[in-house]
């Protein structure tokens, strides 16, 4: 069923603007800049409020609403260029197991928030963005798939490699450190 | 199911997607195997620390500004009124705001301190259950290897900021495996690995001093499924740990404290 009718107003608000610092938050990540973030929420917003009357009832609004930001992030400037970096097979090695010696202790202990930042921002596109919807928005996979647009078992294969990139950065990052 | 076929499932456990047959396994697994419990700790944190890191633009400027802009240009108009997201209290109740911002202020200082005492008290709890099981996962779990006391406690010597005592623990179900440095908040102090039936219990000392004031974990607490009690002696903490029945941590307590 479409909401096209009984007071979509009220609905859109009660489910789109509590969602604001989320969606900032995710397109502040995507694009990397604060001017395009701004932009980018902007223009999500006005698309979702455009094809509300076309949501369907009692599917999931939060992984429709990051569909359209993510949709619209790529279509832009940066985001056409973030699609044409290349990934491994994704297929391959689904449930790859990350390595046993992980540098979470030494991270936790030393407060590298900053670190652990800065690894996320070198991550491919198609890696950061299941990861943040994983990690910080916590969504299942299925939200996921939906919020971006690929099968379940892609998502489990770009969150595996994600994961395992981002400790093999962090690793190298603190072995940097410690040298210096 | 051997280690590692466990251990691949344990991120998509993490992110409870396991079927619920297989995450059962997984918990009873889990709850006798030190090594994958160790390795789903790990995860647990590192999952927590990109949680934290990824919120970073979460609380950046006014997020709603953006929306209401955004909006405005579609020609929204709020079923509200704009006034009740912007927050803004008229003149009249200004008195009564400032009054109740009064309170609040004084409740919520006393509030946020409790809060902020509890918060390191359980991240100090935290950190001591991680530098226990990491001892046990450790291939090399102490430095220096011996049961005899007059061999372990001199090897500290120059090795931490003080020197404490170690009784015999001849004639008790305790055994000491040896000992090794270990860091609190950036602060050394002493480990010592006791065994009882087969069972390693740490004991952590550090100078008192070094710890929180306001520290309160007196008595034992359940911290995690392991047994921990802590006590002050001779201006030094200790904290003896393990997922050993309340009263073996107790026995080794009092031993200690001799």
């Amino acid at each position: 069923m479409c909401v096209s009718t009984e007071r979509p107003s009220a609905m859109f608000e009660e489910l789109a603007l509590p969602l604001a610092a989320r969606l900032y938050n995710f397109a502040h990540w995507l694009t990397q800049n604060r001017d395009e973030a701004e932009d980018l929420v902007q223009e999500t917003y006005a698309k979702a409020l455009k094809g509300f009357p076309s949501f369907e009832l009692g599917t999931n609004f939060k992984a429709w609403i990051f569909r359209i930001l993510r949709n619209t992030f790529l279509n832009s400037r940066t985001g056409l260029k973030a699609a044409t970096v290349p990934l491994d097979l994704e297929n391959e090695d689904p449930a790859l197991p990350v390595e046993q010696e992980t540098p979470e202790t030494i991270l936790l202990s030393r407060d590298s928030r900053e670190l652990l930042q800065s690894a996320i921002e070198e991550l491919p596109v198609p890696y950061r963005e299941v990861l943040l919807l994983c990690e910080v928005e916590e969504m299942s996979y299925q939200e996921i798939a939906g919020a971006v647009g690929i099968p379940i078992g892609t998502v489990m294969s770009r969150l595996s490699r994600a994961r395992r990139q981002l400790r093999q950065t962090v690793e190298s990052k603190l072995q940097r450190r410690s040298v210096q | 199911m051997n280690h590692e076929e466990w251990k691949a499932k344990l991120d998509t456990y993490l992110d409870g997607e396991l079927p619920s047959a297989e995450a059962q396994e997984l918990d009873a697994h889990l709850r006798e195997c030190l090594a994958c419990a160790a390795e789903a700790l790990r995860r647990m944190q590192w999952k927590k620390a990109i949680k934290s890191a990824g919120e970073r633009y979460i609380n950046v400027g006014g997020n709603l500004p953006y929306a209401k802009r955004a909006l405005h240009k579609e020609g929204w108009k709020s079923t509200r009124g704009w006034a009740d997201w912007t927050i803004q209290p008229g003149r009249r109740w200004l008195a009564a705001a400032a009054a109740l911002a009064a309170v609040l202020f004084v409740a919520g200082i006393t509030t946020h301190r409790d809060r902020m005492r509890d918060a390191r008290n359980n991240q100090l709890l935290s950190e001591l259950v991680d530098l226990h099981v990491v001892t046990l996962a450790s291939a090399n779990q102490v430095d220096v290897v011996s049961s005899d006391r007059h061999t372990v406690k001199p090897w500290f010597a120059g090795k931490v900021p003080f020197a404490f005592d170690l009784p015999d623990l001849k004639d008790s179900p305790f055994e000491l495996i040896g000992g090794r440095v270990s860091y609190l908040d950036q602060s050394p102090g002493a480990e010592l690995l006791v065994r009882v039936r087969k069972h390693e219990i740490s004991v952590f000392i550090f100078t008192a001093q070094s710890l929180p004031a306001d520290l309160n974990l007196s008595g034992l607490v359940d911290a995690k499924s392991f047994q921990l009690e802590s006590f002050e002696k001779n201006g030094l903490r200790y904290f003896v740990i393990g997922d050993v029945p309340a009263e073996d941590i107790h026995q080794l307590a009092e031993r200690m404290k001799t």
